[in-house]
């Protein structure tokens, strides 16, 4: 198991008020799946989504990835696991601006440690992965909505993590280059890459290998399925 | 993330707004540049005044002669001569902490060579002034004993003296100047000895024996000496020593009771340098402190401008986090950028203090002096001043929420 939750609760204090957004989930994914995480707006996936990627801690419960026990590590390390092992990709690909693309591939692994030469040269390869190559230079502004989504991609599979998160990757663009943008994944997903995918559309998730439907803070269907293939 | 790296990454951020780091850096840049120009000045004010100092003897007294008291309007020092020839001996002969002792008569007089003519200051003195003064001839002789004995009218030029008469490089010793109306023979030419601390010229003065003095200038030789008498103390220690030594001696000979005001004083150059000395060293640092004030400003200003710039960037905080940046990755980032800020205003504070200084060295004639620990310690300083204002801007962006941070408008 990449992805192993155990019974993780997650409450929101506010004042006197009392959110629980994930109310005892359990969930294990197997290396090498491509999970689509659905529900509709405040049914915990956006933080059953942070905690998997670890940019949350969970209130109570046990979160195994990749074999380590995360649930009660600092910031620091909390901030190491996601550079090695996690991808992220967002709605609003939060590309840094005035940056060319190639340099915010190499993002991470400038956090990582990895030698400038090393770095250009990986990140080069990343971009070529996505459809990319002849864009290196350029900065997010000169860049479509799909292309800059593409560059976020590339920028989190660059490290080669075990897991890549997509949180609404389709959302800010338009059907066809959605179409595009899943082609990518599922790319990734057939390269053994295992892709977890939150989304509210139920067009979307048809592209994933298993659905896990969230509702008031707990898992209420969990099935697999038989991928649609992107065609781009 | 390397050090190399991060800084690159925080000019990188600098440069996008050029203006405001340009405006952000200027209460350092005033600050370090008035700190290092106040010290240049000042240094070059205390230099000078040094200078004077060593020029005129550390170890030399001046013993002006009494006020005239009558009818209860005083005249001043020096306005009676209450000094006389016999006291000049006495303090020569009987004082065991004087080295020297030589009397000086001053008068402005017109010195006329075959074509020019010059008012200088003419001293009647003995041989001893000379070494008193630690005054050199450059070109011929000085005043022997034997001029003075035999009141012969010779004269000694000092260098600015022979410039007027006889124009640079020129050698006049052994030609006739008229002093007055009366041929004096040139004997010798002075060293070069340069400015006192007010400003005066002391090359601009000729010298001759006092007696010929006496004679050709003041009409006749008698018991009183009408001038002062310049002292040497054996040593430059020794100086206050010989100041109540001859202040002794002198009310002793002058018949004072232990109720009696002086009828002379003495003046101690040693005292009088140190005092001013002293003053000028207050002022530079009364003015550098305050200049050091505008430093305290500036650092705020960079708290400010790096407070706007980390709630301007949360987002770029929070992506990098999400890639895997930790706190002290992004506490580092903001704390070099604060640093680069202050340690460039220091930078160009520096040249702008130099610039500055240097420019009123040449405007208004004044000694600057521009040190080096000055400039270590100014940039050193921008740099703290760096530290501590960028720390808490720096801290709060190293704490924030990822998720916040990724979710912030």
């Amino acid at each position: 198991m990449v992805i192993e939750l155990t019974d993780v609760i997650k409450v929101y204090q506010t004042g006197d008020v009392e959110l629980r957004a994930l109310d005892g989930v359990s969930l294990s994914v197997q290396e090498g799946e491509f999970v689509a995480v659905m529900g509709s707006s405040g049914s915990g996936k956006s933080t059953l989504m942070n905690i998997i990627g670890c940019l949350d801690r969970p209130t109570a419960g046990r979160y195994v990835l990749a074999g380590r026990d995360v649930s009660g590590m600092s910031r620091s390390e909390r901030a190491r696991i996601r550079n090695r092992v996690l991808g992220f990709v967002f709605q609003q690909f939060n590309l840094l601006a005035r940056t060319s693309a190639v340099e915010n591939v190499e993002l991470p692994l400038e956090y990582g440690g990895v030698p400038a030469r090393q770095r250009r040269r990986r990140a080069t390869d990343a971009l070529e992965r996505v459809g990319l190559g002849k864009r290196l230079g350029h900065h997010p502004n000169q860049l479509s909505g799909g292309q800059q989504q593409r560059v976020a991609i590339a920028r989190a599979i660059v490290n080669d993590p075990k897991v890549i998160l997509a949180d609404e990757p389709t959302g800010a663009l338009d059907s066809r280059t959605s179409i595009d943008v899943l082609a990518v994944f599922q790319g990734l997903w057939r390269s053994g890459i295992t892709v977890v995918l939150v989304t509210h559309e139920p067009d979307i998730a048809e592209f994933a290998s298993r659905v896990v439907v969230m509702r008031d803070g707990k898992v209420l269907s969990d099935r697999a399925q038989e991928a649609k293939r992107a065609e781009s | 993330m390397s050090p190399v790296q991060t800084l690159r990454v925080a000019l990188r951020a600098i440069l996008r707004n050029k203006l405001r780091a340009f405006l952000t850096t200027l209460g350092i840049v005033i600050g370090v540049g008035a700190v290092i120009a106040m010290m240049g000045i000042g240094a070059g004010a205390k230099a000078r005044v040094e200078e004077a100092f060593a020029a005129m003897g550390t170890n030399v007294l001046i013993i002006l002669p009494g006020s005239t008291s009558t009818s209860g309007v005083k005249g001043g020092f020096g306005s009676m001569p209450t000094l006389t020839w016999d006291d000049l001996a006495a303090v020569r002969n009987d004082v065991s902490t004087v080295k020297e002792a030589a009397p000086t008569m001053r008068s402005n007089m017109p010195v006329v060579s075959e074509e020019q003519n010059w008012t200088t200051s003419i001293t009647g003195t003995s041989p001893e002034y000379f070494d008193i003064r630690n005054w050199p001839v450059a070109l011929g002789a000085g005043i022997s004993q034997s001029d003075v004995d035999a009141g012969t009218k010779v004269v000694v030029l000092g260098q600015t003296v022979v410039l007027k008469l006889y124009g640079p490089n020129a050698n006049p010793v052994g030609q006739t100047v008229r002093v007055g109306t009366t041929p004096f023979s040139i004997v010798g030419v002075l060293a070069k000895k340069g400015q006192s601390a007010t400003g005066q010229d002391y090359d601009d003065a000729a010298f001759m024996p006092f007696t010929t003095f006496a004679q050709k200038v003041q009409g006749g030789l008698g018991k009183y000496l009408s001038g002062q008498i310049m002292v040497a103390a054996t040593s430059s220690d020794t100086t206050t020593r010989a100041q109540q030594d001859i202040t002794a001696l002198l009310r002793d000979r002058h018949h004072l009771g232990p109720g009696d005001d002086d009828d002379f004083s003495i003046r101690n150059l040693a005292e009088i340098a140190g005092a001013q000395q002293q003053g000028t060293e207050t002022m530079t640092y009364l003015l550098a402190s305050v200049a050091a004030v505008s430093l305290l400003v500036g650092g705020i200003g960079i708290m400010n401008i790096m407070l706007v710039s980390v709630t301007e960037r949360t987002r770029e905080i929070g992506i990098r986090m999400a890639v895997g940046a930790e706190p002290h990755h992004i506490l580092l980032q903001f704390l070099i950028e604060a640093l680069s800020l202050s340690v460039a205003g220091g930078l160009i504070g520096v040249a702008a203090g130099v610039g500055v200084a240097t420019w009123l060295a040449g405007r208004f004639q004044w000694p600057v002096r521009i040190q080096t620990d000055v400039i270590t310690v100014s940039v050193g300083f921008s740099a703290l001043v760096g530290i501590v204002f960028g720390i808490y801007p720096a801290r709060k962006a190293s704490q924030l929420d990822p998720i916040d941070a990724l979710r912030f408008e």
